[in-house]
């Protein structure tokens, strides 16, 4: 298997735009592709992460102004269900060319949707700009808020940015890195689902755009598809977005393979371990992969 | 050459796929060379026209014509489809043929009524006739609204019992749902003419396609939201994507903290939810060419 998909192109790249990285989660790629393809009339709406109830709990959402999709800047690692709108951003919003980002499963979820519209009438030929971010694991809310609130000692209302690299979640307030704490306290409170899940880069995506292998304030950005193409290299020539060689960039492509080999490995390794071989007397956990 | 070898071959041509890596010759790359690739269905078409359509059929059980409804909201693409891939040789409402002959895919609408003698015959006569059986929506799959039936409908208040097809014949494929989508019909309707009258490596795709429908199928004539519980959440694979509560038809499902919460009472047993959740079954060798393939059923499909 090849653990980071099928690619055109791959770039170190970043936002052209100062307010959109003033609140982005890395290079705002996914905020200045949607904001261009907005304008440019690629998509007339996108689906994404916005705000919650409670803070750091993403809602679903669908944006059709730039605006909001400032509103959905930045990640929260809790799990935000974006494709439950596919099919009323279709209806309710009349949208023909939808935009979506999501995490690697959502994205393999857009796709199987795309070939076996089961329950998705009229949805798969008006996916316009699929995004992907590069995913390692995610947190059930309550997950999330235990490891913010009870292993960081920090109100959750008081962050202004959650973040995992370099082997640490570490949160942040006003006053800059209020705690860190390393992956392995936060490893039982992955979601369970997580953990059966065998892509780290959003191989099935237009588009997948993650932190690993550009330094701070830059994203990896991996140009997949040709509609992927077309919109990204019209957005780079229109100054939304600043993409450069990743020749030489360090930590470079390298770590991206190293943690994508790393997840699939441990996760194929788990999906064996569920058929129970090695126990006669137990029965196996179903396998989702055919 | 595996199956994944096999599906390269047919849709990005025979030469070296390099994945993983930027090809050195743009002109090499696998979406390029697949964009030019000639629709894997138009060879077959040319060779032989009209003859080696494959006949389908329409039968229509206790079900409320929304199926073929769907069917016939493919629009223009239905007729593209009569054109060029399959003969209607039985549809009541829409061929003028009275009883079930020969044909290789039967849509099944609609679930049996066993107090029916005519229904059950019917049925029976399906199974016999038809080389492949589809059951077509949630009816014909696992019963879906008539599930709920008690008797006493007019004009025929002694009519209670209804049976999803697949608890009186074996049944090859299914398309949950209510009303199935005109996508999916259509895309089924396609395979089976590339299983049938395809080359090797065309059945290959087909296949490969269709094996979770025919798992499905293989699976059992019950479905109710209740699976998302009981095979993805108890079983520890949901990832919260939200596909289950996008797919129902009724709004039954809805995501709270990143789960699915199913509103039992609302949920007529249609099983869209649970197929179309990535993870009750998920085929890399088939969404992993989604490109290709929706590429491919565009081209087949202008008339
Ligand atoms: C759970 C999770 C785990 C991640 N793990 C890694 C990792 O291991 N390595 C890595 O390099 N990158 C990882 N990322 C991606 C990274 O954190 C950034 O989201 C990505 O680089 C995009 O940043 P940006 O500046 O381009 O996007 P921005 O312009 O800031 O926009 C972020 C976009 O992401 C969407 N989003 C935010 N949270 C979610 C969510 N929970 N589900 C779906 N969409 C969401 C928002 O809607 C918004 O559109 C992860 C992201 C998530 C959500
Ligand atoms: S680890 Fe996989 S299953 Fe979990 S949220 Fe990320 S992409 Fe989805
Ligand atoms: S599945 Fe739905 S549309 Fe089809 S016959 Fe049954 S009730 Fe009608
Ligand atoms: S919950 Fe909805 S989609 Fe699932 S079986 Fe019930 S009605 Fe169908
Ligand atoms: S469709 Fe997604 S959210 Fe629903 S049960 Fe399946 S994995 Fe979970």
């Amino acid at each position: 298997m090849e653990y980071l998909g099928q690619y055109k192109a791959v770039y170190k790249a970043k936002s052209g735009c100062e307010d959109i990285l003033a609140k982005a989660q890395d290079g705002g790629i996914v905020t200045s592709m949607f904001a261009y393809a907005l304008e440019t009339g690629i998509i007339d709406g996108a689906i994404v992460a916005g705000p919650g109830s409670e803070p750091y709990k993403p809602e679903p959402m669908i944006a059709t102004t730039v605006e909001e999709l400032f509103a959905s800047r930045g990640t929260k690692y809790s799990i935000s269900p974006n494709i439950s709108l596919i099919k009323e951003a279709t209806r309710s919003y009349g949208l023909d060319k939808i935009g979506i980002v999501g995490t690697p499963c959502q994205i393999q979820a857009v796709r199987k949707g795309q070939l076996y519209p089961i329950g998705l009438r009229d949805v798969p030929d008006k996916i316009a700009l699929a995004l992907g971010i590069f995913c390692m694991e995610n947190f059930p809310y309550q997950g999330l808020f235990q490891m913010v609130e009870d292993h960081c000692a920090t109100k959750i209302d008081n962050v202004t940015k959650m973040d995992i690299g370099k082997g640490k979640f570490s949160v942040y307030t006003e006053r800059g890195v209020n705690s860190q704490i390393p992956l392995k306290v936060t490893h039982k409170y992955e979601q369970p689902g997580c953990h059966v899940c065998l892509d780290y880069v959003a191989n099935m995506a237009d588009i997948s755009t993650g932190s690993v292998g550009t330094p701070d304030g830059w994203s990896t950005v991996f140009v997949r598809s040709a509609a992927g193409e077309a919109a990204f290299n019209k957005a780079v020539e229109a100054g939304w977005i600043v993409a450069e060689s990743m020749d030489g960039v360090k930590p470079g492509l390298e770590l991206v393979e190293k943690l994508a080999t790393e997840k699939i490995t441990k996760n194929q390794k788990y999906l064996e371990h569920r058929a129970h071989k090695e126990h006669a007397a137990l029965k196996p956990l179903r396998n989702p992969y055919i | 050459m595996g199956l994944l070898d096999k599906l390269k071959g047919l849709l990005f041509g025979n030469e070296a796929v390099s994945e993983g890596k930027q090809d050195a010759k743009p002109g090499a790359k696998p979406a390029d060379a697949k964009v030019e690739q000639k629709p894997i269905i138009t060879k077959p078409k040319e060779e032989k026209p009209v003859a080696d359509k494959i006949t389908v059929g329409h039968v229509h059980m206790s079900g409320c014509t929304g199926c073929l409804v769907s069917l016939a909201d493919n629009y223009e693409g239905l007729l593209t489809i009569l054109d060029k891939y399959a003969d209607l040789v039985y549809c009541l409402t829409l061929a003028d043929v009275r009883h079930i002959p020969k044909m290789d895919v039967a849509l099944v609408e609609g679930s049996v009524c066993i107090n029916d003698e005519c229904s059950m015959e019917e049925i029976l006569e399906t199974r016999e006739n038809a080389a492949i059986v589809v059951a077509l929506g949630g009816c014909a799959c696992y019963g879906n609204t008539t599930r709920f039936c008690r008797g006493g409908q007019q004009n025929q208040p002694q009519h209670e019992g209804y049976l999803p097809i697949g608890d009186l014949i074996k049944v090859d494929v299914y398309i949950p749902a209510c009303a199935p989508t005109p996508q999916q019909i259509r895309n089924v309707c396609l395979m089976a003419y590339l299983l049938l009258k395809g080359n090797d490596e065309q059945k290959a795709l087909a296949t490969a396609y269709l094996t979770p429908l025919m798992n499905l199928a293989a699976a059992g004539t019950e479905a109710c939201g209740c699976d998302l519980m009981t095979e993805v959440i108890n079983q520890g694979l949901c990832c919260g994507c939200g596909s289950c509560a996008a797919a129902c038809p009724v709004r039954a499902v809805t995501m709270q903290y990143g789960k699915p919460q199913i509103e039992r009472d609302l949920c007529i047993k249609c099983g869209a939810c649970y197929a179309q959740c990535p993870r009750s079954f998920f085929s890399f060798d088939v969404c992993g060419q989604y490109e290709s393939i929706t590429n491919l059923i565009a081209e087949v499909m202008k008339p």
